[in-house]
């Protein structure tokens, strides 16, 4: 994982970078009959990072990613992608764009081959580049060897291999991932990971939507917090941590009977408290005094992780 | 997962044309993936499409021939046989214009990759339509030259069936098009298959002329696009002037221009929300 697979971009991505964002939404609202998926989101994706999209089910996060290729269309506010107005310039952006979406869109009809040579013309891969293109993300994708095999008798993990690879098939500068380690092992899905950090140092823009908040923790320079079609914090997974989690947390086993009030114990102290089944789980639980430890028992210290903020600032458990 | 250097290549992204508006590049990528799937898939297609109208031909053309002599004053299989060329071009336009639509829409989403590339639903209607009528276009020339195995006199008019196939094609494979956007599921095939494929093959005069219809049958086969095929392959067959040859490519083309609309309008509510 340390080669990169665009390292013939990099020349142009010396020139001086642009002023504005690789994505940009401005007020953005989405409504689909009484639901508003979407509910005035503002977010900037500055060109070459990795962002990070969090957020629990239904959020909004599918909806915000269609919006960006222009196959949902915002009811309000403003889209644009490198400098293109969507869905006013929405083909060139998509141009510039690939694409791996939450649910698997695979030609079902073609080969693995086949699939990546069909989506070579559609980004308009000049033909003398076609055949390259294709070797490449057949590497990318590990499938070399099954080339010739229709996508429906690959296993799930290949497939999600496939739909990876072929996003990547036009070497994009923006990169959108909707939840794309979703059914790998995890050696692929490591793998992957140090494919998106590649695509960084070539700086691709990578917008990521996951579940997996070690995921997001780890490969993001900002995560995003969704939740009811908007942006509730944004920033770096270190500050965000440190903002509301503070450095540690602590975990009591405190039962059941218990549970309840201990929470308000601790609430009334000024404390952010979670519940993992039985336990409860103390934020910033190194400000915690010796009274009220006295109190919970013996307990458990861990650092604390972007998953506590993420709770705590949707209110919701995720997975 | 590997990446991988790749010096080969050069950024492809960047040295590109800017895509804007109606463009060729992306009706030639949809071509292209039909192409794909077509080298390996041809041979029972091209054996339904031409064996389903040699057998119609060979079996009325010879079993009603014998009873029906000729019409107009043409043997009856050459009648036949220019009629069955547009129902060939009919079968081989709509049923994939509607079945495959359906099912690449409905359970492949085929369509949802496409349109996160930079195509538009535009080309890619018209892509998918152009695709069936080219071979509707060759696969409807099949019963003309066993028509002509069987008699049928060739003449230099004759070269422009395929293309009259392709035009009427093209309209038909965008009805079925429509028509895939708007069934709800795949059950309600039938419908469109008994309700209007049908009656559109019998009122056209493929197997048998209009003037003995009711009238209002015979009003009906006017604003049937594919009666007006069948007019212009019978004439190019069999004498035709150029004043009635072009009325007939009018209505044709007409059709065509209308169900594009049509079924742009109707797949781009299907596929964009
Ligand atoms: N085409 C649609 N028609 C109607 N409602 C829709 C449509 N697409 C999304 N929604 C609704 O919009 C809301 C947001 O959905 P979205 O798929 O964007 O969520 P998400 O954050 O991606 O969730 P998940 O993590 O489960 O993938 C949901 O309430 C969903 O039901
Ligand atoms: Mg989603």
């Amino acid at each position: 994982m340390t080669s990169s697979p665009q390292s013939d971009r990099s020349a142009l991505r010396h020139e001086p970078s642009s002023p504005q964002p690789a994505i940009s939404l401005r007020g953005v609202v989405k409504r689909f009959g009484d639901i508003t998926a979407v509910d005035g989101l503002d977010l900037d994706v500055p060109e070459g990072t990795v962002m990070g999209l969090l957020g629990p089910n239904g959020a909004g996060k599918s909806t915000t990613m269609r919006m960006l290729t222009a196959q949902s269309l915002a009811d309000e506010g403003e889209i644009s992608i490198l400098g293109h107005p969507v869905p006013r310039e929405s083909k060139w952006a998509r141009s510039l764009m690939g694409v791996v979406p939450q649910h698997d869109n695979l030609d079902e009809e073609l080969t693995v081959e086949e699939n990546l040579r069909s989506f070579t013309y559609l980004y308009r891969v000049p033909r003398r580049e076609r055949a390259a293109a294709v070797e490449r993300a057949l590497r990318i994708a590990h499938l070399e060897h099954r080339r010739d095999t229709f996508t429906e008798k690959l296993s799930g993990g290949m497939r999600r291999r496939l739909l990876i690879a072929r996003g990547l098939v036009h070497r994009p500068r923006v990169v959108l991932l909707d939840e794309p380690t979703v059914g790998l092992d995890p050696q692929v899905r490591q793998e992957l990971w140090g494919l998106i950090t590649a695509l960084r140092e070539e700086g691709v823009t990578v917008l990521m939507s996951t579940h997996y908040i070690e995921e997001a923790e780890r490969l993001s320079d900002e995560v995003a917090l969704m939740a009811k079609g908007r942006i509730v914090r944004r920033g770096a997974p270190a500050d965000l941590i440190a903002e509301y989690a503070g450095r540690t947390v602590e975990e009591y086993a405190v039962g059941l009977d218990g549970i309840e009030v201990m929470e308000k114990t601790l609430h009334a102290a000024g404390f952010t408290t979670r519940r993992t089944g039985s336990a409860l789980s103390v934020l910033r639980a190194e400000e915690l005094p010796d009274s009220l430890r006295d109190q919970l028992g013996s307990g458990m210290r861990r650092a604390s992780n972007l998953e506590d903020v993420f709770v705590t600032l949707t209110g919701e458990k995720v997975e | 997962m590997t990446a991988t250097r790749d010096t080969a290549a050069p950024a492809a992204t960047d040295l590109r044309t800017r895509p804007r508006g109606f463009e060729i590049a992306p009706i030639l990528g949809v071509l292209a993936r039909e192409w794909a799937l077509y080298r390996r898939i041809w041979a029972p297609i091209t054996f339904s499409a031409i064996v389903e109208p040699v057998l119609y031909l060979l079996a009325f053309g010879m079993g009603m021939g014998a009873l029906v002599g000729t019409i107009g004053g043409y043997d009856y299989i050459e009648f036949l046989g220019t009629g069955i060329v547009a129902m060939s071009v009919l079968f081989s336009s709509m049923f994939p214009g509607l079945i495959d639509t359906f099912v690449r829409r409905r359970f492949q989403h085929t369509y949802e990759g496409v349109l996160a590339a930079p195509v538009d639903v535009r080309e890619l209607v018209t892509g998918e339509a152009l695709w069936i009528a080219l071979k509707a276009g060759v696969y409807g020339c099949a019963p003309l030259l066993v028509a002509i195995g069987f008699g049928l006199e060739p003449t230099w008019a004759m070269l422009l069936v395929p293309f009259v196939g392709v035009l009427t094609g093209f309209g038909f494979a965008l009805l079925g098009i429509l028509l895939a956007a708007v069934i709800p599921s795949i059950r309600t095939v039938d419908y469109v298959i008994s309700g209007l494929i049908t009656p559109l093959f019998l009122v056209a005069g493929t197997f048998f002329p209009i003037d003995q219809l009711p009238g209002w049958a015979q009003t009906a086969a006017l604003v049937n696009p594919l009666y007006h095929c069948v007019e212009l392959v019978r004439g190019f067959a069999f004498g035709i002037d150029v004043l009635a040859a072009l009325g007939h490519l009018a209505v044709i083309a007409l059709f065509a221009v209308v169900v594009w609309f049509l079924a742009v309008h109707l797949m781009r509510r299907r596929l964009i929300d």
